[in-house]
Order: structure tokens, then C-alpha cells, then sequence
């Protein structure tokens, strides 16, 4: 599993007032913990910690606290394509884009910046007209990233779909959706892209927040998913992404193998 | 009709192992992909030869072999002076005395010999027990500490034995062989147990345990071979260079014990010996083995031309 450790998210409230307070200590400790939690990703967010005027300056700033402490690559997440560009020309090592939609142009204008920043990208398969309410459209839109980034020439090892989680507990058909077109994407190329979803979306303003995280993950790796933008600190969580892909034969057995995984992750 | 050439880009590398000191040192590992295949992926270090010495006769070798490398066989320092002579590029010094019932030598008589062996040859040395743990246990720290600096590679590492082991090596610079009974699964578990202790993966050899051609050696060579694929998948953990017992267990088979009486059919004893010893070696290198360990001169020096010959199509 490629790991994208969330928790360097201006939506946070330590990550807000670190970002109001110019706190580096907070931020630089948070990405450190997160690598040591297993995170092969830092996404980096300024969420509403500032006005959007101040976003792009934020967001540098956030970065440029990250890179005093590690080199890991970073994941840039943010909405507005201003921002993006300054980020991209920020980051010291290549990035992952996080993210684009699925609409002609912007897939178009995002995949060449991932080509002329040496970057990964995360595509979410939904367009102007929102996230689709069924399997179908999830499918139909990922076969136009597929295409698009063929005809850009990027390869698909930098290639994240996102087929996006809504809550369950606002649209409870959502995460059926997921997992069906997570089933039919598989083998859509050779070789394939990464499936992605930004899991703690499924269980937002439920109770059981981190049960839902952990069996949903479960449940989506089953159907072919191979990267998670999630909470590496949610020891539970990460034990279950371990375990599930032990089941599906992509690690080697050891009693210690919890251990192991984690081992090989920090030498 | 042209047929495309495929290769593979594996995502990880096997680690690369020196054992010795600055002077004598040998690198094994290193590989990029599977063995010899030069224009996949690299293959920057040969697999070495190490001669096996015993600090007693071998009680189960055959007469036919024990003649071969001759008196030799009664003192350990001239034996391994014979290493030198034939070209390997290491020592595999058995170390047996010191868990006999009785009159066992001592750490300190142990440890002198070490030394003594690894002064008269000026190569590499692999020191292996016996596998029982207390005399085991008693012997590691003298002989360890006995040959600190000279970056030795000590055997071995079990599943319920692995914690003298690896404190006596951490604080003396050894390295480790990492020892399972043909069990991919303990084989993972025993790196993993070294390195909870702090033990560095890139001083660690997998032995897997294997026998001779004709028993088992397709078992032993599917495991060895899972657990290179596995390495070069990107399974850190499972990265190390591999150690194939060759000599010792070719002196167990039947076809080399028999005698030309017992089996006239089957033609010279001495030359079953040597071609069981070279077809056994041959067999673990197309597997993955890095470290070879062999007893008979004339199977080391067909070996050697093997590996030779399969290096130089290295571009």
C-alpha cells in the first residue's frame, strides 16, 4: 500500500493554529510521526485556517516547514490552481498532485504540470456535475483519465484514481458504488494505475469513525485498492491495512509480521 | 517472425554483504535480478567459494573424500592453508569440539583457533556451532571477540536462538547467518527477530537449510528461490544474500557413500563424489545462492570455472 499520511490538514485544530501562529516545531513533528507511522506521503493542506487570499502564502510556508525536516515526497492538496503551481515550484522531491477532476481541460492542464514536474497525480472520477451517484459514471470517467494520461504520456505508476467516498452516513449507497467500481477497474490497462480513496470521508460526523475507517479500508483493498490517503497514527487502522494485504498474499507470512512490515518500512 | 525480448524491471535490490577485513574483504549481493541474467540487471558481485575446515575428522565424511584432501584434514590451520591454495574465497570454519559430552574444548581453546586460522590464510571466515544452544552460547562471545575488526560471518541465527548471538555480533562487527528449517515463513521471522534486537539487515545471509541433489534440493531450491523473488518484489526483509550448505550435506547422500563394490553399476566412488558436489553447488546458484560452502578440491575448481564462465558473459 502507498500510505498518504492525512494529518497535515489545516482542518485539524493543531495544524490550524500552527499555520496561524507560524509554529514549525508542531507541523515538522507531525510529518516526522507520520513517516515513523508508516506514511509514504505527506499531504500537505492549509484547509480554512486562512483566508483564500492567504492560501498560496500558507501553503508555501507549510511546505517549506515540511522540507527542513524530511525529504519525503509530498502529496499537494489543494482546490485552487494558483496555489498548486506555487506548491509544485515548492516542492523538493517529486510531488503527487492531489488533485484533479475528471472535465477534459483540467485533466488536461494538471496532467501536464505532473509532466513538467516530474509528479504523480490523483484523479477523482467525478466532473462539473459533481460525484456520480452510481458505478457506471465511476467507470466511464476513469476510462477518460486512463485515456488522457496515455495521450499526455505519463506513466501509470504516477497515475492515482480516486472513484471517491461520500459518508455513509449521508448517502448510504456510496461505498457499494466504491467497491463495485474499484472491481470493474481492475485490469482496465497493463499496467494498471493506482486506486485511491481519501478513506476518513467515509466515516465523517459518524461516532464510529475509526471502525468504519478500518473496515471499509479492509474491504476496498479486497477489490484491488493499493493506496489510502488516512490517519497513519490509527494504530488499528494500519494493523488492518497490514493484515489485509498479508490475506491477499502481497507479503510474505511471519508470526511477526505486523512487526515486520513496519521494520521494513523504517530501514 | 521476431519474438520481443522480455525483462523485468524488479523495484528492489538484494543488500550487499562484506564480510573481512579491509585487506582480505569479499562482497556478496548486490543483484538487481535473478542470477546471471547480466542484461536484465546487475549482478556486481560473484558468488564465492568457502572452503570447509572442521576443528575435528568429520566422522560421517567418506574415506574416499577424506583421502583426497589428506592429512590435512587432522590440524584446522593447515587444512584451511589449503583454501588458500585452491583459489576460494573463504574459510567455513565448523567449530564441534566445544559441545562434545565429553572432554569439550574450551571458549578460550576455541576462539584460539579462530584465530589461528583466520592469521595463517589471511581470508574471509564463516564460523559456525554446532546448533546446540548452550555450548553454542558459551562459545560465540571468546570466538567473536577473539576476531573482532575482521567482520566475520557467524552462524547461526535459529528461531529460539538468535540473542547471543546477535549482541555478541553487534558489539564486535560481525555479521549473521540467518538460519530456518526450509521454511520461508521462519525464515522472515528470524530477520525479523535479529533485527528487533538492532541488528543491521545489511549484515544478515539467509540459510535456508537445503540437501544434496536427490534429497529434497527441489524443496530447498523453490524456497530459495520464492524468497529471492520476493526480495527483488521489494520485500526488505527477505533482501539478504543467501548461504547454500553444499559439501557437508553431498557427504550425506547415498550415492556418494556407497562404495564401487556395493554398487559396481554406478561406476568410480571418488568421481560420484566430485559430480555430486559440483551438480549440487550448480543447482543453489541458479537459485540465488551467494556463498557457497564445499569440502572436495576438485568439485571446488569445476565450480569455480561454472562461475566463472557464467560471469563472463557480464557485459
Amino acid at each position: 500500500m502507498i500510505v498518504i499520511g492525512e494529518r497535515l490538514n489545516g482542518q485539524f485544530k493543531d495544524v490550524e493554529k500552527a499555520i496561524k501562529n507560524k509554529d514549525k516545531k508542531i507541523v515538522q513533528d507531525l510529518a516526522i510521526g507520520q513517516i515513523e507511522a508508516g506514511a509514504d506521503y505527506l499531504d500537505v493542506n492549509v484547509g480554512t485556517a486562512v483566508s483564500s487570499s492567504e492560501k498560496k502564502e500558507a501553503m508555501i510556508w507549510l511546505i517549506e516547514a515540511i522540507q527542513e525536516a524530511t525529504d519525503q515526497p509530498l502529496a499537494l492538496d489543494t482546490p485552487i490552481d494558483a496555489v498548486m503551481e506555487a506548491s509544485l515550484k515548492a516542492a523538493k522531491n517529486p510531488p503527487l498532485i492531489n488533485s484533479t477532476q475528471a472535465d477534459p481541460e483540467q485533466l488536461e492542464k494538471y496532467i501536464n504540470w505532473a509532466l513538467e514536474y516530474d509528479a504523480s497525480i490523483i484523479a477523482l472520477t467525478m466532473d462539473k456535475d459533481g460525484v456520480p451517484n452510481d458505478v457506471q459514471k465511476r467507470v466511464a470517467l476513469a476510462g477518460n483519465i486512463v485515456v488522457a494520461a496515455m495521450e499526455a504520456g505519463l506513466p501509470f505508476e504516477r497515475l492515482f484514481i480516486d472513484p471517491i467516498i461520500l459518508p455513509v452516513s449521508a448517502i448510504q449507497t456510496q461505498p457499494g458504488f466504491v467497491l463495485e467500481a474499484l472491481k470493474q477497474l481492475q485490469g482496465l490497462s497493463d499496467p494498471s494505475p493506482h486506486f485511491v480513496i481519501g478513506l476518513s470521508n467515509v466515516s465523517q460526523t459518524a461516532s464510529e469513525n475509526s471502525l468504519i475507517n478500518r473496515t471499509f479500508l479492509a474491504m476496498c483493498i479486497a477489490q484491488g485498492l493499493d493506496s489510502a490517503i488516512l490517519d497513519p497514527f490509527d494504530d488499528k487502522l494500519m494493523d488492518v491495512m497490514i493484515t489485509a494485504e498479508l490475506l491477499l498474499n502481497k507479503q510474505i507470512y511471519s508470526d511477526s509480521y505486523l512487526s515486520a512490515y513496519r521494520s521494513s518500512k523504517s530501514n | 517472425m521476431t519474438i520481443e525480448r522480455v525483462t523485468r524491471k524488479w523495484k528492489n535490490s538484494i543488500n550487499v554483504v562484506t564480510i573481512g577485513n579491509d585487506e582480505n574483504k569479499v562482497q556478496v549481493g548486490g543483484e538487481t535480478t535473478l542470477p546471471f541474467l547480466h542484461d536484465e540487471g546487475e549482478m556486481p558481485h560473484k558468488p564465492v567459494i568457502a572452503l570447509e575446515v572442521y576443528d575435528q575428522v568429520p566422522d560421517t565424511w567418506t574415506d574416499s573424500l577424506l583421502e583426497t584432501l589428506g592429512d590435512v584434514v587432522k590440524d584446522p590451520v593447515e587444512w584451511a592453508k589449503k583454501g588458500k591454495e585452491l583459489g576460494v574465497d573463504l574459510i567455513s570454519l565448523r567449530l564441534t569440539k566445544h559441545a562434545l559430552e565429553e572432554n569439550p574444548t574450551s571458549p578460550k581453546e576455541c576462539a584460539e583457533l579462530a584465530k589461528a586460522v583466520s592469521d595463517a590464510t589471511n581470508l574471509p571466515l564463516i564460523v559456525w556451532g554446532t546448533g546446540d544452544k548452550e555450548p553454542d552460547n558459551d562459545m560465540y562471545p571468546a570466538v567473536s571477540q577473539a576476531l573482532a575488526g575482521q567482520q566475520c560471518l557467524f552462524g547461526s541465527a535459529t528461531e529460539d536462538n538468535y540473542k547471543t548471538l546477535a549482541a555478541t555480533c553487534i558489539a564486535d562487527g560481525h555479521n549473521i547467518i540467518s538460519e530456518s528449517p526450509i521454511d520461508i515463513n521462519i525464515c522472515k521471522q528470524v530477520n525479523v527477530l535479529v533485527s528487533d534486537m538492532g541488528f543491521p539487515l545489511d549484515k544478515l545471509v539467509i540459510f535456508s537449510a537445503n540437501g544434496p541433489l536427490g534429497y529434497g534440493l527441489e524443496y530447498a531450491y523453490s524456497i530459495m528461490e520464492r524468497t529471492r523473488l520476493a526480495a527483488l518484489g521489494g520485500d526488505k526483509l527477505m533482501a539478504m544474500p543467501i548461504i547454500a550448505n553444499i559439501g557437508p550435506e553431498v557427504q550425506r547422500a547415498k550415492e556418494v557413500k556407497a562404495s564401487v563394490e556395493e554398487y559396481p553399476e554406478w561406476g568410480s566412488q571418488k568421481e560420484r563424489g566430485i559430480g555430486w558436489e559440483v551438480a549440487t553447488a550448480v543447482t543453489y546458484l541458479q537459485a540465488g545462492t551467494d556463498i557457497l560452502t564445499m569440502c572436495n578440491p576438485e568439485a571446488i575448481k569445476l565450480v569455480q570455472e561454472y562461475i566463472d564462465g557464467l560471469m563472463a558473459a557480464k557485459k
